[in-house]
């Protein structure tokens, strides 16, 4: 029983003690901001320690040209980093973008083969890259006989970012609203001039979106790249071993001798996956926008 | 051009069944000239003497997943209710590209971290040589982190607001509106987020390596050194010649099968979640 003052009376009114139920409430709210904090703050810290330890080495003596074991510069790293993406994403990009218009503008939706390459698209993007690092070594370096090299490398970073490509392709373009395809319908031109002038370019900034964040996950790759690319310190052509950022990163770390330079390549690598997550975060806001 | 698109599509079927003929094929032929029961249930790993028994890693394996999900799942849960239901629009935003970071930075950096601040951070406070399966267990909850959070926050977002509004209706607080009557509606999805985080632990291989230990030997304590079924793949093949090497392609195998049942798992969940 409280008593409250109505209409200048005093009234004895019968209300449920919640003050267990406040203190519960009170307690969830609490355990779910704590969450929150642990969150941004492990981002935070790993971040911050990276940066804090590794900046002060990011010496013009780690992008020398030539890599010596004494000054171990990742210049040959970041190079075959770049030739790595590009041609990862040479063979992964027509291949996702076409898929994915399969998907969206051709496939009758529901059949069977849809299903089945729902699945399968799925299944791709759940193998961890241990198991791709052990079908690239198997196919490509063994079977296919091209070597550990970039090439081999390549294509199995190829295989694990077709999924993303493929997906995100199909949900940009399934976003295109139905009327853009009906006027150009109307005006007379065929499905593959409607899909390809009209609607795939509405759709472009999706895709871009899925490209960019495929870089991100290229640029980070390990596990699939140590014995399908190599480990090589020199700029590799095609058909030769090297060694990526990651892997760099990597060596450094399990040779231990030279871990402030260790840092300094985790710093370049987190500044590419902060770029690109930015990037690809920007381009599909303002994808969402004019839609 | 019709075709082009279709066979494009069609690359993923093809890459899935290439992959596991690839894997099967190399991998199988080791259980002819090694019986499958010892190898799975085998708890020494020796290959120098031709015995490869590979319980131990199973089980460090499931080990450190079930160390990430007891640190990951609350706090990612928590995390997505926070960012659906009582964070304000600005504290979102800030909270949407913190975990896609997350999600985004590499294992190997996420190792590297591991290996150069929590490692002797765990030796220094509780002794050992800090390569245990505590710092495993941390940097794979850290890292499954952004799958649980994502996808239980879609999950917790679509809930329909005719829910909440009902349950404040009948004199719940905000908060018991959100846990009693929100929560259990999106379980479904959540789980499957869940899923999809174990998916990923148990497949994680450069973070562990990194800070693991790497000893074939049964786990112990959480302090103990761990290695994974991943991890023993990656370490050996470098070397790896004849039945030893045959031996790390099978257990690439039980790593794969392993991974495919969660996958379709996840997808009998979410297919289950659709249909209701």
């Amino acid at each position: 029983m409280t008593t409250i003052e109505y209409k200048g009376q005093q009234v004895d009114i019968a209300v449920p003690t919640r003050k267990r139920l406040y203190l519960g409430s009170k307690i969830l709210k609490f355990l779910c901001w704590l969450s929150g904090l642990i969150t941004v703050g492990t981002l935070l810290l790993i971040v911050a320690y990276i940066l804090i330890r590794g900046i002060p080495f990011l010496k013009p003596s780690m992008f020398e040209v030539r890599y010596t074991s004494k000054n171990v510069s990742m210049f040959h790293a970041i190079i075959n980093t770049l030739s790595m993406t590009g041609l990862s994403l040479l063979f992964a990009v027509p291949v996702g973008v076409f898929g994915g218009i399969y998907l969206a503008e051709y496939a009758k939706p529901g059949s069977k083969l849809v299903k089945l390459i729902r699945v399968t698209a799925e299944t791709l993007a759940g193998i961890p890259s241990i198991i791709y690092a052990l079908f690239g070594m198997l196919a490509f370096v063994v079977t296919l006989k091209m070597g550990i090299s970039i090439l081999s490398g390549a294509l199995t970073l190829a295989i694990m970012t077709l999924p993303l490509i493929l997906r995100q392709t199909e949900e940009s373009l399934l976003a295109v609203p139905m009327s853009y395809r009906e006027g150009s319908f109307g005006l007379g031109a065929g499905k593959l001039r409607t899909t390809v002038r009209i609607v795939l370019p509405v759709a472009m900034p999706g895709i871009l979106a899925a490209v960019l964040l495929s870089i991100g996950r290229i640029s980070g790759e390990t596990a699939a790249l140590i014995y399908t690319a190599g480990t090589a310190t020199r700029l590799a052509g095609l058909a030769e071993s090297g060694r990526t950022l990651s892997v760099h990163l990597y060596q450094l770390q399990q040779e231990g001798r030279f871990i402030n330079e260790a840092f300094a390549v985790a710093v370049v690598l987190l500044i590419i996956v902060v770029l690109m997550n930015a990037l690809s975060s920007f381009i599909a806001h303002k994808l969402t926008r004019k839609g | 051009m019709r075709g082009l698109f279709l066979a494009s599509a069609c690359v993923c079927i093809l890459a899935v069944g290439t992959i596991s003929a690839f894997l099967l094929i190399n991998g199988l032929p080791f259980f002819t000239k090694y019986p499958a029961g010892q190898f799975i249930l085998g708890a020494e790993w020796a290959p120098l003497r031709d015995v490869f028994g590979i319980l131990p890693m199973i089980v460090g394996s499931f080990y450190v997943t079930l160390g990430a999900l007891l640190l990951g799942a609350p706090i990612g849960i928590l995390t997505a209710i926070l960012m659906s239901r009582f964070a304000s629009r600005p504290v979102v935003k800030i909270m949407k590209p913190v975990v896609a970071l997350l999600a985004g930075i590499p294992s190997v950096v996420y190792g590297f971290f591991g290996v150069m601040l929590l490692v002797p951070f765990v030796r220094e406070t509780f002794g050992g040589t800090g390569k245990s399966v505590l710092v495993a267990s941390i940097l794979l909850g850290i890292m499954i982190l952004p799958t649980i959070i994502q996808t239980a926050e879609a999950a917790l977002n679509a809930v329909p607001q005719s829910y909440y509004e009902g349950s404040l209706a009948l004199g719940a607080t905000h908060e018991g509106s959100v846990f009693r009557a929100i929560l259990p509606a999106a379980r479904p999805g959540i789980i499957s987020g869940l899923v999809l985080g174990i998916g990923r632990a148990i497949g994680e291989t450069m973070a562990i390596i990194m800070v693991a230990g790497n000893n074939p030997r049964m786990p112990g304590d959480i302090l103990k050194g761990v290695r994974t079924l991943t991890v023993n793949v990656l370490m050996e093949m470098g070397y790896a010649a004849d039945l030893h090497r045959e031996s790390l392609i099978a257990t690439g195998v039980v790593l794969f099968i392993i991974v495919m049942a969660i996958n379709f798992l996840f997808s009998f969940i979410n297919r289950r979640r659709v249909q209701q």
